[in-house]
Formats: C-alpha cells, sequence, structure tokens
C-alpha cells in the first residue's frame, strides 16, 4: 500500500506540490491525471523516492520514506518497476542488455537463464527477436515497450508509469494500453499511471485521480469522472479550453 | 567578491566532500564489475595514448632546448638532461599529462553522465535498485586513478628519451656525462612524488568530471556548461593541487 500524507514540494520560489493526500491499496489500478507542468511526474518520483518532500511524507507498506539514505532507499524501490517518459533506456547498451539489467547485476541466475526470461519478457511486449538492437535503432513506441520489459522483469510488485502514451501515434497508444492491462492482469501488479491522455485513463484505470494547482482536487471511478458535472473535471475530461478574450 | 559568491563556492566544495565520502563508502559496499572497470581503465589509459606521448615527447624536447641555452653559457651543458629529468619526473610530466587527460576524459565523462541525467537514464539506474555511485563513478574513479600513473610513466619515459635525443645528437652534449649527472641528481624520490600527484590528479579528474556530470543542469546547454566547467575546474585544482603537493611530498620525501 502506498500512502501520501500531506506533501509540499517547491522548486525555487515556485510551488509545484501544496499538501497532496492519497492512498493507493495493493493490486489497485490508478491513473493520476491533470495539466502538463502540474506536478503529476514530481508526485510519481515521490513515490519511488528518487525525489524527496519539503515537507509530509510517502508510505509504501507502512514505511515512511523520510530520513532513508540512497542504500536503504534502494532496498525499497526493489518493489517498484518504472516506465519513464523517454523510456530511459541505456542507450551503451542493446535491448537485451537493458532489459536483462537487474538480473545480471543480482548474479543469482545463469546467463542462459537469464537470456530466457529476457526472450520471455521481450515476447510479452510483442518485442520478439529484438535483443541485439540498440535503442537508437527503435522508435518511439518500442522504446517504451522494451522499458516496460525492463521495469517487469524481475517482477515488482508496483509498477509506476510516466506519461506512457506521450508522443505516440494512436494505434500506438492502444497498444501501450492493451500492454498495461496485460501487465497488471498477468502478473497482479499495483498500478500507477501519470497521463493527460483521456482516452488511456478510461481503459487502464480503476480509480482516478486529478491533481490541481498541487493537491488532489477529485478522485472517482472512471465512469463518475467522465460524468462528473464539475466545471473543471468536464473541461479536462473533454478537453475544453478557457480562452480568455483577446483584442488582436 | 560578494557573500553570496563565497556562499557559492564553499557551498561547491561542501557538495564535492559529500561526493567524495560517498565514493569512498561504495568501495565498501559495491559489487565492482571487473569487466567495468577494465573497460575504463581502455578508455582512460589506451585511448589517452597519442595524446599524452605527444605531450611528454614535445615537453621533453622543449625543456632540454631550453635549459641547454642557458646553460651553454656558462659551460654547464652536461647538467641539462639531469635537469630534464627531475623536471619532467616530478612536475611536468604528471601536470602535463593530468591537464591532457583532464581535457580529453575529465570532458568525456562530465558529457557521458551529463547527458544520461537528463535523459533520466541515472533516475532509471536508481529505480533498477543500482547505485549510481557504485555503478557509474566507482569504475571510472579507480580506472582514471590506476591509469593516469602509468600515462605519467610513459610520458616522463619519453620526454627523457627525447631530451636525450636532442641533447646527445643535435647539442653535441657527451652522453656519458649526460647520463652520469642524471643519474646522480635524480633520486627516486623525484618519481615517487611524480606518480603520488598523478594518482591525486586522476581522482580530481574522474571525481570533478563525474560531479559535474551527475549535477548537471537541464538540456543541451546544461551538458554543454557541465562539461565546461569539469574540465576548467579540474585543471584549476590540478595546478593549484601541483604547487601544495610538491610543498608536502617534498618534506615528507626528503
Amino acid at each position: 500500500m502506498i500512502e501520501v500524507r500531506d506533501l509540499h514540494k517547491s522548486f525555487g520560489e515556485q510551488a509545484v506540490l501544496k499538501g497532496v493526500n492519497l492512498t493507493i491499496e495493493t493490486g489497485e489500478s490508478v491513473v493520476i491525471i491533470g495539466a502538463s507542468g502540474g506536478g503529476k511526474s514530481i508526485l510519481l518520483k515521490h513515490m519511488v523516492g528518487l525525489l524527496m518532500p519539503d515537507s509530509g511524507e510517502v508510505l509504501i507498506d507502512g514505511q515512511s520514506l523520510n530520513g532513508l539514505n540512497e542504500r536503504q532507499l534502494m532496498k525499497v524501490r526493489q518493489k517498484f518497476g518504472m516506465l519513464f517518459q523517454g523510456a530511459a533506456l541505456f542507450d551503451s547498451m542493446t535491448v537485451e542488455e537493458n532489459v536483462g539489467f537487474v538480473l545480471r547485476r543480482e548474479r543469482k541466475l545463469s546467463q542462459q537463464e537469464i537470456d530466457k526470461k529476457v526472450a520471455e519478457v521481450l515476447e510479452m511486449v510483442d518485442l520478439p527477436g529484438t535483443q541485439k538492437k540498440k535503442p537508437a535503432e527503435l522508435s518511439g513506441g518500442m522504446k517504451k515497450r522494451v522499458g516496460l520489459a525492463r521495469a517487469i522483469v524481475y517482477k515488482p510488485e508496483i509498477i509506476v508509469y510516466d506519461e506512457p502514451t506521450t508522443g505516440l501515434d494512436p494505434i500506438v497508444s492502444d497498444s501501450i494500453d492493451q500492454l498495461i492491462l496485460r501487465v497488471v492482469q498477468q502478473l497482479k501488479v499495483t498500478s500507477i499511471v501519470v497521463t493527460h491522455d483521456m482516452r488511456s485513463t478510461r481503459r487502464v484505470g480503476s480509480r482516478i485521480l486529478m491533481l490541481n494547482e498541487g493537491k488532489i482536487y477529485v478522485t472517482g471511478t472512471p465512469d463518475e469522472i467522465f460524468a462528473s458535472k464539475d466545471p473543471l473535471v468536464y473541461r479536462f475530461v473533454n478537453g475544453i479550453a478557457e480562452l480568455k478574450e483577446h483584442k488582436f | 567578491m560578494g557573500p553570496g559568491l563565497i556562499r557559492e563556492w564553499l557551498g561547491g566544495i561542501g557538495a564535492i566532500a559529500i561526493f567524495c565520502r560517498e565514493i569512498i563508502s561504495s568501495l565498501s559496499h559495491a559489487r565492482l564489475s571487473f569487466g567495468d572497470l577494465v573497460y575504463q581503465i581502455f578508455f582512460v589509459g589506451v585511448k589517452s595514448q597519442s595524446v599524452v606521448l605527444i605531450t611528454g615527447a614535445f615537453t621533453g624536447l622543449v625543456l632540454c632546448a631550453q635549459t641547454y641555452f642557458q646553460f651553454h653559457k656558462f659551460k654547464a651543458d652536461p647538467a641539462t638532461l639531469a635537469v630534464v629529468s627531475v623536471g619532467m619526473a616530478s612536475e611536468l610530466g604528471p601536470v602535463l599529462t593530468a591537464l591532457m587527460v583532464a581535457g580529453r576524459v575529465g570532458a568525456s565523462i562530465a558529457a557521458e553522465l551529463g547527458t544520461m541525467r537528463v535523459t533520466e537514464q541515472i533516475d532509471a539506474l536508481r529505480t533498477l535498485a543500482a547505485h549510481p555511485i557504485d555503478y557509474l563513478v566507482l569504475p571510472r574513479t579507480l580506472a582514471t586513478v590506476i591509469a593516469l600513473p602509468l600515462l605519467t610513466a610513459e610520458a616522463v619515459a619519453l620526454g627523457i628519451l627525447a631530451a636525450f635525443g636532442l641533447g646527445v645528437l643535435v647539442f653535441d652534449i657527451d652522453f656519458g656525462n649526460a647520463f652520469w649527472n642524471m643519474l646522480r641528481y635524480t633520486g627516486a624520490s623525484d618519481f615517487l612524488r611524480g606518480f603520488i600527484k598523478a594518482g591525486v590528479f586522476g581522482a580530481v579528474i574522474a571525481v570533478v568530471g563525474c560531479y559535474k556530470g551527475m549535477n548537471c543542469p537541464q538540456g543541451a546547454e546544461g551538458v554543454g556548461k557541465a562539461t565546461t566547467e569539469a574540465v576548467v575546474y579540474s585543471s584549476i585544482a590540478i595546478l593549484i593541487g601541483n604547487f601544495a603537493l610538491t610543498m608536502i611530498l617534498t618534506k615528507l620525501l626528503s
């Protein structure tokens, strides 16, 4: 279970998170939506312990991340797999080296066993036979799939996705959504997706949280959120801009 | 120099000190990959050969020529090569090799780690339960500390050899006399001082390069800034550190 309590974070003068409170139960599939630049990715990085709050705390299965050093955080992070917005593949390594990175460092499996696991997980993300390719040879959608394969190969308990469909065409976005659903169903993991893609939100979330002005503005099931009459929520989910009048 | 600048300067030194403590603590925690270390030694050592050899040879030549021109005025020609060997072994060899390696390797480390930072690859490492200091910084630091004394030894040897060639063949200095003078006035402590300096300079180049890369500001401009600062700051640290090391080591080794 992930609990976020009264989380505040500022960068210089700019306050990004102004008291975020939320709880994500084990096995839930949660989507966090909100405007671009609104602090969604910052919130996600706090959950994984990549950023530390100015005040407030994040608890993973009851353990607060506050005060933990990098080595203690490494142990907590073993529960997480993360898909980054730009995939963040190691560009000096091949696909198989990227995907098998954790397994090689653990030194528990033989090279043959690692190769087998890498092949299985690449099959799962519909990229069989790409082991020898370098990230520079892959398209945006393929990079995200490899990033997902790298995040799930060691079977984490929680998978976080930072804008998994941003910058992808609708067909590739749809395939990424299907992959996220497949991972949730097959691996029974807790899933947290940060996105502003409403189609994706509706498909992959069992609960939606909306972040606005540094706080959780509303939470509900997809049906509740998409039927909301709240002007802010309505405009956001339907993509209606609030234009100010300008004289040209 | 305003108080803000002093605060920023002291803050920077404090941050580098914490970074060094993390590297030292990593020595006991990290499971260093032998392959990574060998690759880094190859990158720092083997790939710097041409730069270092040219630097060593031409520094030896110019030092020999200048010394000869002055010594020749009062007929002290045979002492020329003794001055070259002491100068190359304890001062010019380690300093100039370190400055060349700072330009090549320090810049490369800062650019590589800076790019990894802005493309979130360092964050990805952390989510994959790999400590960036263990995985990225420690192998580069150890490799540079190991490779720089070896590169310095090469530069010094080639510099002295080139100087002997110039002295004997062009300036007509008596080989036996010059060789005997060199052995008489060059002590093992001169070479030891040079190699200790090279090891320290190696650590400076790697630590500054890694620190600048890992704390690089966002964007392409940030990577460029980190790379430039890595070379400038490590070069300044080498020149200032050389003076301090000369004073300390001369006292300790004499």
